[in-house]
């Protein structure tokens, strides 16, 4: 099966994935993490204003089958959370990349990017 | 150990299913979706491979003896073609496994088959023997568990789908009735029971034809993700979480079985549940609704209003049905009753939770 994986974004060995615009990250979780966690059904978020480090625990998704810590793969302000999953947790598995994006983060270090996978090594890692 | 494997592992592969292991077997957990896999039981008709599912045959003079006295339920009800839930207890009354029990046609004695859960084929087939030698009863039990597939054909379109490739009035069998049917060109025996609380058949096959009659079923595969959401919403019991020898030791009457006990009969484990039975339990398994945002997981702890830890979640799951996150769990029974309010722990944060009456949806049980 192939998936999904955008090169015009960057990802968290733990599925998440990262694009900036305009300084700021969005981060949701990648095709291949929401195919394996099947029919999702609930997103637990951080608050607006909420401050991360890179790599701690902002939230979970749960699937019907199973529950997944999310990663933050860059530290910061959270300055967004997509609210509309709380009421159609099915969208991350719709647009993962989308219309399923999870939340944005104003970044402490714009070089925390840099630490993150390339599309081709996530898509190494995932082969 | 290596996995054993079903029959048809390789044309589940191809149809893209994804794998887990489960009771020392690599069978599919999803096909296409749970939801969908879900929806399809609910609305129409799926089917499942339940080939690691044991097979035990039991045949001779003291067969129904035998089985009289190593299940709690009253074989003796059965006539040939009949099919029966029981439990299997040890002497103090904890529930080993679940089983059902089909009474074939006889041989040259009465004879039954009984499918013991994934992975217990092994152990149920010796204490078998082990209870024949003890009590020098002349019987012959058989582990058939690697001849035989099994399939699951659940929802309200089960009967017309196969009444449409079966030769045999096969819908004329009532709940719990079983004969046998040709598909393919093969004799495979059809039981009307539920595995997911919709209309069903169990249909067990020689494993060589295994490909044939699956192909010839022709309708949406299900795995083992769409059986728990199924079975908790049914309020069935999931063995190994709802109850489990080590980790969670329970009797018929506190799992909601006692109909399987029949105290009038002489079985391993009847005295211990007559005492129990007479001096009442003190935890009951209930069903719930969590009323705050979130989904209860096997694990997770019950408590009071006021956070005091009375029991634990053995199933939950978002019921796809129902769109509300729903689950089991043992409480003592001064919180057992329905409307009773209480809290789940999910991830350290206490969420409300009313006790429902189970099956939390309509079935044909």
């Amino acid at each position: 099966m192939s998936f999904d994986i955008p090169d015009d974004r960057r990802y968290l060995e733990s599925h998440e994935w990262a694009l900036e615009t305009d300084g700021v990250v969005r981060v949701g979780i990648s095709d291949f993490a929401q195919d394996e966690l099947g029919d999702v059904v609930f997103v637990e978020l951080p608050d607006e204003g909420d401050e991360l480090a890179q790599e701690a625990e902002f939230g979970v998704v749960e699937s019907i089958k199973a529950v997944s810590d999310l990663y933050a793969p860059v530290g910061g302000e959270v300055v967004a959370i997509n609210d509309e999953l709380f009421d159609a947790p099915e969208l991350v598995n719709e647009d993962p990349f989308g219309e399923g994006w999870m939340l944005e983060i104003d970044p402490d270090d714009p070089d925390d990017l840099e630490a993150l996978l390339s599309a081709d090594e996530y898509e190494e890692q995932i082969a | 150990m290596p996995l054993q494997t079903p029959p048809l592992r390789g044309i589940h592969d191809d149809r893209g299913a994804k794998f887990t292991e489960f009771g020392g077997w690599d069978m599919p957990v999803e096909f296409d979706s749970i939801r969908t896999e879900h929806a399809a039981v609910r609305e129409d008709v799926g089917v499942f491979d339940v080939s690691h599912m044991g097979q035990i045959h039991v045949t001779g003079p003291d067969a129904t003896a035998l089985m009289q006295r190593l299940t709690s339920n009253d074989i003796s009800r059965l006539a040939v073609g009949d099919s029966q839930y029981a439990a299997i207890t040890d002497e103090d009354g904890i529930i080993i496994d679940d089983t059902v029990v089909y009474r074939l046609p006889d041989e040259s004695h009465p004879t039954y088959l009984f499918v013991p859960n994934a992975g217990t084929d092994e152990a149920t087939h010796e204490r078998w023997l082990s209870y024949r030698n003890e009590w020098d009863l002349e019987a012959t039990v058989d582990n058939r568990t690697d001849e035989y597939a099994m399939f699951a054909v659940q929802g309200p379109n089960a009967a017309d789908l196969l009444e449409g490739i079966a030769e045999g009035p096969v819908t004329d069998l009532d709940r719990f009735e079983a004969q046998y049917a040709t598909i393919e060109g093969v004799d495979c025996w059809t039981a009307r029971t539920g595995y997911t609380g919709e209309d069903g058949f169990e249909l067990i096959v020689p494993w060589a034809a295994a490909a044939e009659i699956w192909t010839a079923i022709d309708c949406q595969p299900c795995g083992l993700g769409a059986r728990d959401t199924l079975r908790i919403e049914a309020g069935l019991l999931l063995a190994g979480q709802d109850f489990d020898l080590d980790s969670n030791p329970r009797t018929p009457y506190e799992a909601g079985i006692g109909f399987t006990v029949a105290l009038d009969t002489e079985f391993v484990g009847r005295d211990a549940l007559a005492a129990i039975e007479e001096s009442g339990v003190e935890e009951r398994l209930v069903g719930f609704q969590l009323i705050d945002r979130g989904v209860p997981r096997h694990g997770y702890d019950i408590t009071t209003t006021e956070s005091r830890v009375i029991g634990t979640v053995t199933s939950g799951t978002m019921s796809p049905t129902l769109e509300k996150p729903i689950g089991l769990g043992y409480v003592p029974v001064e919180y057992a009753e329905p409307g009773t309010t209480l809290q789940v722990v999910v991830r350290g944060q206490s969420k409300k939770a009313r006790v429902e009456t189970t099956p939390f949806i309509d079935t044909v049980q």
